[in-house]
């Protein structure tokens, strides 16, 4: 592709720089003339300004091109803020950085830089015209998640951007739904220097397990995952009754729980389905991925049939308490919807397993289990990982079961934000939003960090 | 080689032939699998298969009608059914016992919330006549009580009904409230019915019987200390209306015959009114014979009610009908969750199909960074996703501000995008657009870029080669992700519950209504059952189109 592609030269000035420029600048100027009701003179000034821009910008020709777009940028926003404050600020920069970067996109002739030199000036047109489609669809995807975390930042209780907020004025903003978050339970300090201690010390005793690697970076790990721990359980340590903390520390025991059923059911069926003679493997895979196609609504109706007799039987029966019962139930139900996840992450990385490699181990005199963990599973570790995180995020973000199945004791962090978004609503739910989207994005990174790891160990892609 | 032909099979090192040998391994090679995958499937078909199959059972499952009112239900099956006559005296005399036992045990109250779901009234119909029914048996009762004063005392019922012979009809009863309160009713009762009392009496030993069990196990009395409840006393009023039970009184002579000839000798005393009258005047709807006829048509075990319900349809006396006009809601609302759920898998073709060509075709180091913009909404929680159209949406939302602000909109008449159809469709196209990004790219990333310059060197223009070489080989992953985005619409709640309001909604907010608010559970175990075979043949297709196994998470 890239010996086809030639740096092509300017393309004419007056016949096409600037009359297309003229064009974006009179859209901008119709929108902003239809601020101040006059759409018509605005359509005109604008075309006038895009056109004076071409021509400017094609004359300074030592200056380097993204001096340019920040040099136009600077004088639309200082124009805008003359004008119209700061409403005029923001508008006047996104304008400014649109038309510079247009005119000099336009006027270099880079926009012929990603395609063929035989296309025409159609193909040229519709390559660019779907680049900016594409664009807009990334920005649908990302942008609505942007005014959340803004908002979350409100004074006030209201769901909707105050006019403080909107002029960037400090009094317009405050930590106070962050702070109403995370009010109630105990100090994450508390907990910090415990979760170090107990870290460190496990990470040594693993140090003196048979044929163990010994190092000191293995204790370092350790306390800092221990610390992570120690600041959380500090934190939620006692909590009860408090709005945003009890759903989080409900939620925060539901997960992990869930995951490790489905985590070490999961792998080791995932195994067992990757061995060359499965009798009826199809159904059987078809049972295990059951919980991922089934919308959740039914299978909320079917655990909501079947956990409440169950609940019954197990606390009459067993002599269970009432509150582990609920945990229990819940804890159960997304374990299964977990699975799926497990199973199909696990089963990708073993597609990749070398067996010869299990069987040169049991060449050199190891045993099965020995065979596991020192040779399958480190290698198939980043399948494990990812699978859990994915069963993980499952519960984490489930609503619709734990409304049917559990009860008020039960209520997690998805569960109140959804009552909040039903019934009252307090921007609360948004810096709850924020911090979850904070949650995604470091668990997306470790995910996509563990992928390309096992691609690398696997030796699937190079990079 | 020659040598082992000579001597017969080929034989392993331990000496067993070959053969038998590796079905041997391939055997436990088989056994290590399952091993290894059976606890898993006992977890999934314990904690999720077996909860569906309730579900199913639930949508056809009617036993509460039969359980609550076993001998109404077995007399009315003589009764012309849609015959536009209330049933006869026989019916109601039944019907007074079996209810008298289940107010006792506060069923009656259900039983009418369950009939109510087919007939309006039903319920308040239930739960009204269960209040007045120790008046009916007071009737006879007080004048019983005055004709000899035994009939008061509980040793005067335990010597007469207390016997030999009658354990059948104990362990029938035991079985009656069993079935009535879910179980819980087995124990020593401390009473045997005597057989001669069953054959003299029959109603008043089973109503004391009834009581006896309740009395021994719920209320933990000694039934020989304790004076029978009321209905026991109806019943006797019902037996000694009998000419035959009369006539074979005056023969009896074991304990408590003196008595029984002292109430036939004072007949008169009794009320004369028949049971039908009796619950006519608790209640005249009693009499109605469209009230009888949903007895009747509910009464099986099993029920095609719910399905029938399910899809705008009435199981009546004349057999199956459509629902009135104004009831009919689900197959409407069948066609619009299929119909957004279409507009919405149209829309996620249209919005991913550029961005999947695009990731496909970078190299792969820029199509990395730009998939995280994919995967970062995929991996949010979608309660913040929802919460974030809701900012958007709203009248005061981002967006109405924004275009008022601009002069597009006038502030008075903001844009109503939140709490209809709109608003689902735009908050779940975003929601599920991963969900077909990610099928497509992984099917056009193995579509080889040398077949497009191949086609254009042979002449085809842009949109050709595009149309009749590339388009076609992306199918299935156009399939894919169709079938993934459409299976998974159809059954979402949350979102269409936040920014649906009453047109955007879909079928599962009625599941979720049915369950949690109007409590009719069967309807909405027959919901879930057809949208879990639509789901079902959908899931079919798609292993038919990509197979099961290729499904892929994050790229």
């Amino acid at each position: 592709m890239s010996a086809l592609t030639v740096n092509v030269g300017r393309p004419p000035l007056l016949t096409f720089t600037m009359p297309i420029v003229a064009v974006l600048g009179a859209c901008f100027g119709f929108v902003t003339g239809n601020i101040f009701g006059q759409p018509g003179l605005g359509f005109v000034i604008g075309a006038v300004i895009g056109a004076v821009l071409a021509g400017v910008l094609a004359q300074i020709v030592q200056v380097r091109l993204w001096r340019k777009v920040w040099g136009t940028t600077a004088i639309f926003a200082v124009s805008g803020l003359v004008f119209g404050g700061v409403g005029g600020l923001i508008g006047g920069a996104v304008m400014g950085l649109s038309m510079g970067w247009f005119a000099t996109w336009i006027g270099s002739g880079q926009y012929r830089a990603g395609v063929p030199i035989y296309y025409t000036a159609g193909q040229t047109l519709w390559h660019n015209v779907f680049l900016f489609i594409c664009a807009f669809v990334f920005f649908f995807l990302i942008a609505p998640l942007i005014p959340v975390m803004w908002l979350s930042f409100n004074a006030q209780n209201f769901f909707t951007f105050t006019p403080e907020m909107l002029a960037f004025r400090a009094e317009g903003y405050s930590l106070k739904h962050y702070r109403d978050f995370f009010s109630g339970g105990g100090h994450p300090l508390q907990g910090l220097l415990y979760g170090a201690v107990i870290g460190a010390v496990i990470g040594g005793l693993v140090q003196l397990l048979p044929n163990a690697e010994r190092s000191i970076r293995k204790i370092v790990v350790f306390a800092i995952i221990g610390t992570l721990i120690g600041v959380v359980v500090g934190k939620m340590w006692g909590v009860s009754g408090a709005e945003w903390m009890t759903p989080l520390k409900n939620s925060l025991i539901i997960a992990p729980f869930a995951t490790l059923i489905s985590v070490s059911l999961g792998t080791l069926a995932a195994i067992g389905l990757s061995q060359t003679h499965v009798p009826g493997r199809q159904a059987i895979m078809a049972i295990m991925i059951s919980p991922m196609i089934v919308p959740l609504i039914i299978s909320a109706t079917g655990m909501f049939f079947f956990y409440a007799p169950l609940g019954n039987w197990l606390q009459a029966n067993l002599g269970l308490n009432q509150n582990f019962v609920g945990y229990l139930k819940v804890i159960l139900a997304h374990a299964a919807l977990g699975v799926p996840f497990v199973i199909i992450t696990v089963t990708a990385t073993l597609v990749g397993f070398d067996q010869s490699l299990t069987r040169a181990a049991a060449n050199m005199g190891a045993n099965p289990v020995t065979t596991f963990f020192r040779v399958q599973m480190p290698l198939i570790l980043p399948g494990v990982i990812s699978g859990g995180l994915f069963a993980f995020i499952t519960s984490f973000d489930e609503v619709v079961v734990v409304l049917f199945v559990g009860s008020a004791q039960q209520q997690t962090l998805p569960w109140q934000m959804f009552t909040g978004l039903r019934e009252q609503i307090s921007p609360t739910i948004l810096a709850a939003a924020t911090i979850l989207v904070t949650i995604s994005i470091c668990l997306l990174t470790t995910v996509e960090l563990l992928r390309r790891r096992s691609e690398r160990l696997r030796g699937m892609s190079p990079g | 080689m020659s040598d082992s032909t000579d001597t017969g099979p080929v034989l392993a090192a331990d000496g067993s032939p070959l053969k038998q040998s590796l079905a041997r391994a391939l055997r436990r090679e088989k056994m290590r699998a399952l091993a290894l995958i059976a606890p898993l499937l006992f977890f999934v078909v314990l904690t999720f298969i077996i909860p569906i199959l309730s579900m199913l059972f639930r949508s056809v499952e009617n036993q509460i009608v039969s359980d609550t009112m076993p001998g109404t239900v077995a007399a009315i099956q003589d009764w012309d059914t849609g015959g536009g006559e209330a049933p006869d005296e026989l019916v109601f005399q039944h019907l007074f016992i079996d209810l008298f036992n289940a107010s006792e045990a506060k069923e009656h109250t259900k039983l009418g919330t369950r009939l109510n779901y087919e007939q309006t009234g039903l319920s308040s119909l239930f739960r009204t006549s269960g209040r007045r029914l120790d008046d009916i048996g007071e009737t006879f009762q007080d004048p019983l009580e005055e004709i000899d004063p035994a009939f008061e005392e509980a040793d005067f019922w335990y010597s007469m009904m207390n016997g030999e012979g009658g354990e059948g009809l104990l362990e029938e009863r035991r079985d009656m409230w069993n079935a009535q309160v879910g179980g819980g009713m087995d124990g020593d009762v401390g009473f045997v019915p005597s057989q001669s009392m069953i054959d003299l009496l029959p109603w008043t030993t089973t109503a004391y019987t009834d009581w006896a069990i309740w009395a021994a196990i719920e209320d933990e009395d000694v039934v020989a200390e304790e004076e029978p409840w009321e209905a026991v006393y109806g019943a006797l009023g019902i037996d000694l209306r009998n000419p035959e039970t009369v006539a074979a009184i005056a023969d009896y002579d074991g304990p408590g015959a003196e008595q029984l000839q002292a109430a036939v000798a004072n007949m008169d005393q009794l009320p004369q009114t028949s049971f039908r009258e009796a619950f006519a005047e608790m209640d005249e709807d009693w009499l109605d014979p469209e009230v009888w006829d949903t007895i009747a048509v509910y009464s099986p075990r099993f029920t095609s009610g719910y399905f029938l319900t399910a899809v705008d349809m009435k199981l009546s006396a004349e057999g199956v009908t459509a629902q009135p006009e104004d009831r009919q809601l689900y197959i409407k609302l069948f066609n619009r969750t299929l119909f957004m759920s279409l507009v919405i898998t149209g829309s996620c073709i249209l919005l991913g199909y550029p961005v999947a060509w695009l990731l496909a075709n970078l190299p792969l180091r820029t199509a990395n960074v730009l998939m995280i913009l994919v995967l970062l909404p995929f991996w949010t929680s979608l309660l913040v996703r929802t919460s974030a159209w809701k900012v958007l949406l709203q009248q005061q939302g981002v967006i109405n501000e924004i275009l008022v602000w601009l002069g597009f909109v006038d502030d008075a008449n903001r844009l109503i995008l939140m709490n209809n159809q709109t608003g689902t469709i735009i908050a779940m196209t975003h929601i599920l657009l991963p969900f077909m990004i990610l099928p497509l790219y992984s099917v056009m990333k193995t579509i080889d870029p040398s077949y497009l310059r191949a086609a254009k060197s042979l002449g085809a223009t842009n949109i050709v080669a595009f149309w009749r070489v590339y388009f076609p080989q992306s199918v299935p992953g156009i399939g894919a992700g169709s079938i993934l985005v459409f299976i998974l619409s159809i059954g979402y709640y949350i979102t269409p519950e936040i920014v649906g309001g009453t047109d955007g909604v879909f079928i599962s907010n009625r599941i979720a209504y049915h369950i949690s608010s109007s409590l009719n559970w069967g309807l909405a175990a027959a919901l879930g059952s057809i949208l879990l075979v639509v789901v079902l043949v959908l899931y079919w297709l798609y292993d038919r189109i990509v197979g099961i196994d290729n499904v892929k998470l994050g790229g």
